[in-house]
């Protein structure tokens, strides 16, 4: 498997910039100075939290999608659209419902003008390797999940790709099955069967990574970067229970966990408005309480080491990290070095009952979270205590994305309902302060 | 089943915009100028001999083909027209800017109300041949049904999974290949829903354009509507029976051998990732899946079909998105599109203004809105009718699933009878009994399109989740509780849909309902439909256009301010999960 001794370079980003123009000269950043390099014979992990841009990196990869700046090079030429020798596996497939398991794989030969003798051939082999057979007549809709991500492998793969692209393959996979597909690849990748020369992985579920790639690139988000690059020297077939492995598992739970430098913090306080902008988790309050909960009892007492609760609540490892995040930013938790440590005031909610819990979310709510804090002030000022959301939603996309900015503000539209600081009247689009009890 | 939604309630916004008064302009001046070319040709139109019709009924078969070949003609156009233009609305942002509002538009302009300046127009083109007439026809009937089908076939391009358009460009996929691997069969459940509304429709109209009264002269063109017109003239009721009769074979066949299948076929095309729950194969389909000869052709043509698809014509997408691309140049060439647009359009305006400053006085317009109002008046009593009988009698077939079986089909098939065809025994028994037009020829304007009414009816109470009905019974709802809090907002998006196509057709109806007669006997209601009626029966332009475009406003402004804002507020309520 040491194939790195004689390093072909498949493809090479230098200085990666990819934005968004906003009004006004701003722009929303979405990857920031993004250096990547792939070589023969390796599997490489981009692995991130949602919203670090990873997959938009995927795309200017794949040809599908022009960087702001920088340089994109496939074997030494410069990439100028979607690059031949390079086939994608997709996070929700992809496959076209209308066409046979048999008529997807043949899609990307048919596209080549590939004649129809060899076409079949290959299709036919492509669907034997990847454990199809027999499904070759079937409609997608007819096959499982598992099912389906594997014709997509064998789509991919039809074409003999030099790169893999696979953008989160098995997120959209129960536990099992995805770990039966994952094993499945690398087996056959050790092998040397797959008609592959390189893959590049995007996931945000660490485990995975760590499975799977020889080399990690770990992002940070809000811009995207590339925050760490790790090598995974364990041999294929790995163990998950393997300490060595257990540990690397930790180590990357840290990086991703690990609070703000004080740089970071001083940069941020130089633009008051990113406060207010700060992009929220779609987190509900039960789930919170519920996590809160669960820390404040045995045998966790108060702090907890992620990985390992996340496993006990049968989460994806790194899917608890948004929750812990929103608890840190309600200084219900904190998070530091892959450890979560339920604070005094997460305390005292835990102990609460309804009504008071209510009352302590709020206070948190509004201390915290700027923009509910901004909501109800605006609401406050105004004669007849009406608020638009629309004035709100503007000024988020003015920093984010208007997927996120709908994300965060039905967030604090959620928050604000459930704390009683304000209520919100879908059909006018309006905040108010109807059916909120004044003490 | 996700159901389709009418384009009318998707597109737009309420009020007009720059482009809506653009499309506007354009759209009319074209219909000036088409009626100019048309008056000119009233001299040549004499010496046409217009085909002589037979009543006896040996001769009807062979008319009952011909009326069916017009309709299929014009599907052709249609979908060729759906195909070029929706497709160049949909990869062009430039052209969509002004191709959407003229498309919004021409699906509210009356057509009947313009039949005489097409015939004349394509009499014009083809002089003294049939052939101008028989075209003129497959127009009409082209004129239904090209634009929502136009509009469901951009709505799916506009709306196609971007994974399945990512993995089409990282493959490779030629623009060819692409449209028929991706954009064709993903509009394909939409498309075909709206071209069996279109052909539904489509009967009314080629019924009512076979035989024409322009100015002076009548000229027919053998099929079964100018078989009805000829009988109405002779007053023979046997020969209306009879045309009845092969309108109705002529209905079930098309429904058994065309529509069942089709739709059975297109449910391969739904977007959707779990198999949907056995329905019924029609006997069409099973014949063709079964039977070993017609497989073996059906294989055969679909290898064929298969082959021209994977031709790789046109060159593969390999360049980038259009994410930021080529701004300044992009800036410019936008502005040279939007001058080019804004000048035609002044140039059309300038000659709609000028063409009704020289025939037209405001007094016109106050008659014609007037008269509008009449026949809006007609129209609401006609819907608020049916609702009434229909409402209560969909609720009750939905809530039952056999009865949903047997009534379905039913209400489908009567929606694709022409009802102009009934119009004479109905006339017939008002002339009989003295009654008044004025009312009495209102429930004629809704007569073939209340079944949209029933079948949404229909397929909303049937879609109502059993929970919410078990929920329901359980806390005791009944009377009107049961139907303010249940029924009516559950089905309120679906009657939506109904009364949409049902008012829209109704409007066009106005122009040969509100005038109708029964031999020498001619009945006359009091509105918009008659004036524009008797407009083309004197062959008056001005009056004409002005009719036409104060119903054109009247449907535009209905659909906008009552549908549409009722639409959007009833999908947001029942928006299960």
């Amino acid at each position: 498997m040491d194939q790195q001794t004689a390093p072909g370079i498949l493809l090479d980003v230098r200085n990666c910039r990819q934005s968004y123009p906003k009004e006004a000269n701003s722009e929303l950043v979405v990857l920031d100075d993004v250096n990547v390099t792939l070589r023969e014979g390796e599997i490489v992990g981009l692995l991130g939290r949602s919203g670090s841009g990873k997959s938009t990196l995927l795309r200017i990869i794949a040809g599908l999608l022009r960087p702001t700046r920088g340089d994109v090079s496939w074997k030494g030429a410069p990439v100028r659209g979607p690059v031949r020798g390079v086939a994608m596996v997709f996070q929700s497939f992809a496959l076209f419902p209308w066409l046979t398991v048999q008529e997807n794989v043949e899609l990307g030969l048919e596209a080549q003008g590939v004649a129809r003798r060899e076409r079949e051939e290959r299709a036919e082999e492509a669907i034997d390797l990847i454990g199809l057979g027999g499904y070759d007549g079937a409609y997608p809709k007819e096959l499982s999940g598992g099912m389906r991500q594997r014709v997509g492998l064998a789509r991919a793969l039809v074409t003999h790709p030099d790169l893999l692209l696979m953008d989160e393959p098995f997120s959209a996979l129960d536990v099992l099955t995805a770990e039966t597909l994952r094993t499945d690849l690398i087996d056959l990748w050790s092998e040397g069967k797959l008609p592959v020369k390189s893959i590049l992985i995007v996931t945000h579920n660490i485990e995975e990574a760590v499975l799977m790639c020889d080399r990690i690139l770990v992002f940070s988000s809000d811009p995207g970067r590339v925050a760490h690059e790790l090598r995974v020297p364990f041999p294929h077939p790995r163990n998950r229970l393997d300490p060595a492995f257990r540990k690397m598992v930790d180590d990357i739970y840290a990086v991703m966990t690990r609070r703000k430098s004080p740089a970071d913090l001083k940069a941020e306080a130089a633009h008051p408005a990113t406060g207010f902008a700060t992009p929220l988790h779609p987190i509900g309050t039960n789930l919170m309480s519920g996590l809160m909960e669960t820390l404040a009892a045995p045998p966790y007492d108060g702090r907890a080491d992620l990985p390992a609760l996340a496993s006990v609540l049968q989460y994806e490892a790194d899917e608890l990290l948004p929750l812990g995040e929103t608890l840190q930013l309600l200084r219900f938790a904190e998070l530091e070095d892959g450890d979560i440590r339920l604070t005094e005031q997460g305390r005292t909610f835990v102990n609460a009952d309804t009504e008071e819990r209510k009352k302590i979310f709020a206070a948190a709510a509004l201390a915290n979270v700027k923009l509910v804090a901004a909501i109800r002030q605006v609401i406050d000022e105004r004669w007849n205590h009406r608020a638009s959301a629309v004035r709100f939603r503007d000024e988020l996309e003015d920093h984010m994305s208007p997927e996120r900015a709908e994300e965060t503000l039905r967030t604090a539209i959620s928050w604000g309902r459930y704390a009683e600081i304000y209520s919100y009247d879908e059909e006018a689009q309006q905040f108010s302060l109807e059916d909120i009890e004044e003490e | 089943m996700t159901r389709p939604v009418p384009p009318a309630l998707v597109h737009g916004r309420r009020l007009p915009n720059t482009w809506d008064v653009a499309a506007m302009a354009l759209v009319f001046a074209l219909l000036i100028g088409v009626a100019h070319v048309a008056q000119g040709t009233m001299a040549p139109l004499a010496r046409m001999k217009s085909g002589h019709i037979h009543l006896n009924p040996a001769w009807l078969p062979g008319y009952a083909l011909r009326t069916t070949l017009r309709m299929f003609a014009a599907l052709l156009v249609s979908l060729g027209f759906t195909f070029t233009v929706a497709t160049l609305a949909a990869k062009s942002r430039r052209a969509a800017i002004i191709i959407i509002p003229i498309l919004d538009i021409l699906q509210s302009i009356p057509i009947l109300g313009f039949i005489s300046f097409t015939v004349l127009f394509f009499l014009h083109l083809f002089p003294g041949q049939e052939l101008g007439a028989e075209l003129a026809v497959v127009f009409v009937i082209f004129t239904s049904q090209a634009w929502n089908m136009a509009f469901s076939f951009y709505q799916s391009l506009t709306t196609e999974p971007a994974d399945l358009v990512e993995a089409c460009r990282s493959f490779g996929l030629t623009p060819w290949q692409r449209f028929w691997r991706l954009d064709v069969p993903f509009a394909v459940p939409g498309l075909v829903w709206n071209t069996m509304l279109s052909m539904s429709g489509g009967w009314f109209f080629v019924v009512a354009s076979e035989a024409i009264t322009v100015g002076h002269t009548t000229f027919t063109l053998p099929g079964i509507g100018s078989y009805v017109a000829v009988a109405l003239q002779h007053r023979d009721f046997a020969a209306i029976v009879y045309a009845l009769l092969a309108m109705l074979v002529v209905i079930l066949l098309y429904d058994q051998l065309l529509f069942r299948p089709l739709v059975a076929w297109s449910g391969k095309f739904r977007f959707e990732t779990v198999p949907s729950a056995g329905e019924t194969e029609p006997w069409v389909l099973r014949l063709l899946r079964r039977t070993f000869l017609l497989r073996a052709a059906g294989d055969w043509l679909s290898d064929q079909f298969a082959h021209v698809v994977r031709l790789r014509l046109g060159r593969a997408d390999r360049k980038f998105g259009s994410a930021g691309l080529d701004r300044a140049t992009g800036r410019i060439s936008d502005a040279a599109f939007y001058a080019v647009v804004i000048i035609a359009a002044g140039a059309a305006a300038a000659q709609v203004v000028e063409f009704c400053a020289r025939t037209m006085y405001w007094s016109d317009l106050a008659q014609c809105v007037v008269l509008a109002f009449y026949t809006l008046a007609r129209v609401i009593a006609a819907l608020v009718i049916s609702c009434v009988i229909w409402v209560p009698v969909g609720v009750w077939v939905g809530f039952r699933p056999w009865a949903t079986r047997l009534v379905q089909p039913a209400a489908q098939f009567l929606a694709a009878f022409p009802a102009n065809l009934v119009f004479p025994v109905v006339v017939a028994g008002i002339v009989h009994f003295r009654l008044a037009p004025n009312i009495w020829l209102t429930p004629l304007m809704i007569l073939g399109t209340q079944w949209y009414v029933l079948f949404n009816v229909v397929a909303g109470a049937a879609a109502l989740p059993g929970d919410l009905k078990e929920a329901a019974s359980n806390f005791r709802l009944s009377g009107l509780l049961w139907w303010r809090r249940l029924i009516i907002p559950g089905i309120l998006p679906y009657f939506v849909t109904g009364a949409l196509t049902a008012t829209g057709a109704a409007w066009n109806a106005s122009i040969v309902a509100e005038v109708a007669s029964w031999g020498h006997t001619t009945l006359v209601a009091r509105g918009l439909g008659a004036y524009i009626a008797q407009a083309t029966m004197a062959g008056n332009t001005s009056r004409i256009v002005l009719g036409v475009a104060v119903m054109a406003a009247f449907v535009l402004g209905f659909n906008r301010l009552v549908w549409r804002p009722l639409y959007a507020y009833a999908s947001r309520r029942t928006n299960f999960g």
